[in-house]
């Protein structure tokens, strides 16, 4: 452990290096070889399926979790036998996690309380972080006195107002309701563009971790499995598991030769990572078109409304179903016993075997 | 809903009869130690003022009154940490522990007493013949009611989550357990400090038993030759005992009423 300061960058955040890291519990691995490197300011997401090692990883990197091998570096200091308390992070958890005992503003000033702040000075800071997360009204409130989104905000503002070094958010929005959480996710995004903390963000749920990270890492078994901004992670997925983990993904049969996947009779790119000969594609619903014609080799067999858009699905004559994603106004065309050609964009895919 | 007549004097009447069962009991002592003795007529306070009077009995009850004190002193210090750390550290210990606590309950005092004399002589051999050395047999009396509401104080908060939130703001294991965990259980511990004080006021087997003169065993003694008195003292423990509960009511409603969880 080295006692020199820590060296902050103008962005306000920290580089963050998780190296090597392994979990052992009794017989099970939680983490197996995790390696990641998080650029300062930056916000990455771990996504994955419950216990695929994400929260494991966020809590060897908070310091209230022993790695059983690897190291945990934050700003080119090495923090892995540093105890949590010592660590200069701020956390949200899962868990409505205020202190009862104190109000909102107490629980805001308790982290620059620990640091020695005078009264005013935290009084003050504390009102900065309530206004930024637009709870000023309630500084004198008790926790049970909150919503759960406003009781996640008030964690948020009590994480910033330490000026961490990383940001870590263990599913903070999992506990709320759909609309508070789509909210909420949209103002953590804010408010971490405006201090720019590097933030680990674990989530389970892809549309969360689609829509705020700047990447996304998604882990299976205690590995990580692609670590790449959203629009790649969704459009080129580096392995079969992410393929189907990420969004919905139809299996095609297939055929690889030199680079190209024959798929639905047409010849698209194959992305690196693609088995050669025949094996199975993973395509995307928007990724199909459906066309009425009398001899196609599709029948439709169901035409689901989600609003501007319908998720419509047909069978191939060999029994494969296939899932297209068409706007509203195409699909309802379609009836359910309707013969349909489907056609492939021709946009990279990735064959698995 | 209106109720009807016949249930609010079945009520009344119930309520009556319970209030007589406890409470006649009570005013029969009280008026036997305001008695005159020989059957005179009129009243006097020298059965309560006797209490102070008498150096024996006013040395017993400032012994009994020390012994709660620190019994609930020691029993806080001791139970409340471990408990907590426990939780928080090392859970799969918690039937350990709770089968440890709950043991005193299972073994009749008499028994327990027989078991520790011998060791009793060496504590008094080291630390004087005090009936305070009682401490130390008294915490252990108490130790199953002391952790059981403690236990469901602890068990209504999510102690890991705080306690993981305070030291991610850079709180101390210490600060954890005194500023975070313990304001939030504070109903569960005066709840086990007046059991715990209530016992203490009434134990008499150890005291007699080791030849300590605490409150109880002073009673008894002079309930053979001053019934009154001993029977002025007996009501005020139990009006003592009786407002500390009332207190632990009312101290539990003010914090529900701040928000705190207990």
């Amino acid at each position: 452990m080295t006692d020199r300061p820590i060296d902050r960058r103008a962005e306000g955040g920290l580089a963050v290096d998780l190296a090597d890291l392994t979990r052992v519990y009794g017989q099970v691995r939680a983490l197996d070889g995790l390696t990641l490197h998080i650029e300062p300011g930056e916000l990455v997401a771990l996504l994955g399926p419950s216990g695929c090692g994400k929260t494991t990883a966020l809590r060897i990197l908070a310091g209230l979790d022993q790695a059983t091998a690897g190291t945990v570096s934050v700003g080119g200091r090495d923090l892995t036998r540093v105890p949590a308390s010592k660590r200069d992070m701020g956390m949200v958890f899962q868990a409505y996690s205020l202190f009862p005992h104190m109000t909102v503003i107490d629980n805001v000033g308790f982290g620059l309380k620990m640091r020695g702040s005078d009264s005013a000075a935290r009084r003050k800071r504390a009102g900065d972080m309530l206004d930024l997360v637009g709870l000023t009204e309630h500084a004198d409130r008790y926790a049970h006195q909150l919503s759960g989104g406003q009781q996640q905000r008030v964690a948020l503002a009590r994480a910033l107002a330490v000026e961490p070094s990383v940001l870590l958010l263990d599913e903070p929005l999992s506990a709320l309701d759909a609309k508070v959480r789509v909210q909420l996710r949209d103002e953590i995004r804010r408010v971490q563009l405006e201090v720019g903390t590097t933030t680990l963000f674990v989530t389970h749920d892809q549309e969360e971790a689609l829509a705020v990270a700047d990447r996304v890492g998604v882990m299976n078994a205690g590995r990580l499995e692609q670590l790449a901004p959203p629009a790649e992670l969704y459009s080129a997925p580096a392995t079969k598991f992410v393929g189907e983990f990420v969004g919905l993904s139809n299996r095609l049969p297939a055929t690889v030769h030199d680079g190209v996947a024959s798929v639905l009779g047409r010849d698209v790119p194959a992305l690196d990572g693609s088995t050669t000969g025949p094996g199975f594609a993973l395509v995307r619903p928007e990724a199909v078109s459906v066309v009425a014609d009398p001899d196609g080799r599709a029948t439709v067999t169901a035409v689901m409304f989600l609003g501007p858009l319908s998720r419509v699905t047909c069978r191939l004559d060999d029994g494969t179903d296939v899932v297209a994603q068409l706007a509203s106004t195409d699909a309802l065309r379609l009836v359910p016993g309707a013969s349909v050609r489907l056609e492939v964009e021709p946009s990279p895919v990735l064959v698995v075997a | 809903m209106k109720q009807s007549t016949s249930f609010r004097v079945v009520r009344a009447i119930l309520l009556l009869a319970f209030a007589a069962y406890f409470f006649v009991p009570l005013l029969a002592m009280f008026d036997f130690s305001t008695q005159v003795r020989g059957s005179a007529p009129g009243r006097t306070w020298a059965n309560w003022t006797f209490m102070v009077e008498d150096e024996d009995l006013r040395s017993s009850i400032i012994a009994s009154l020390l012994l709660a004190l620190f019994t609930v002193v020691l029993m806080v210090a001791l139970l409340v940490p471990t408990m907590v750390w426990v939780r928080l550290r090392v859970p799969r210990a918690t039937r350990l522990i709770e089968f440890l606590c709950l043991l005193p309950l299972t073994i009749p005092a008499l028994v327990i007493v027989v078991g520790i004399s011998n060791v009793y002589s060496w504590v008094t051999y080291l630390l004087g013949d005090s009936a305070l050395v009682l401490t130390f047999a008294y915490v252990v009396l108490v130790l199953p009611y002391s952790y059981r509401a403690i236990d469901a104080s602890l068990s209504a908060i999510d102690a890991v989550t705080l306690s993981e939130a305070a030291r991610s703001l850079g709180a101390g294991w210490s600060t954890v357990i005194l500023r975070i965990i313990m304001p939030n259980i504070t109903g569960g511990i005066l709840g086990a400090a007046f059991i715990a004080v209530a016992l203490v006021l009434g134990e008499y087997v150890f005291a007699s038993l080791l030849h300590f003169d605490t409150l109880p065993v002073a009673m008894a003694s002079l309930y053979k030759n001053n019934g009154p008195a001993a029977m002025a003292a007996a009501l005020a423990s139990m009006g003592l005992v009786a407002l500390l509960l009332v207190g632990l009511t009312f101290l539990g409603r003010d914090r529900h009423k701040q928000g705190a969880s207990s």
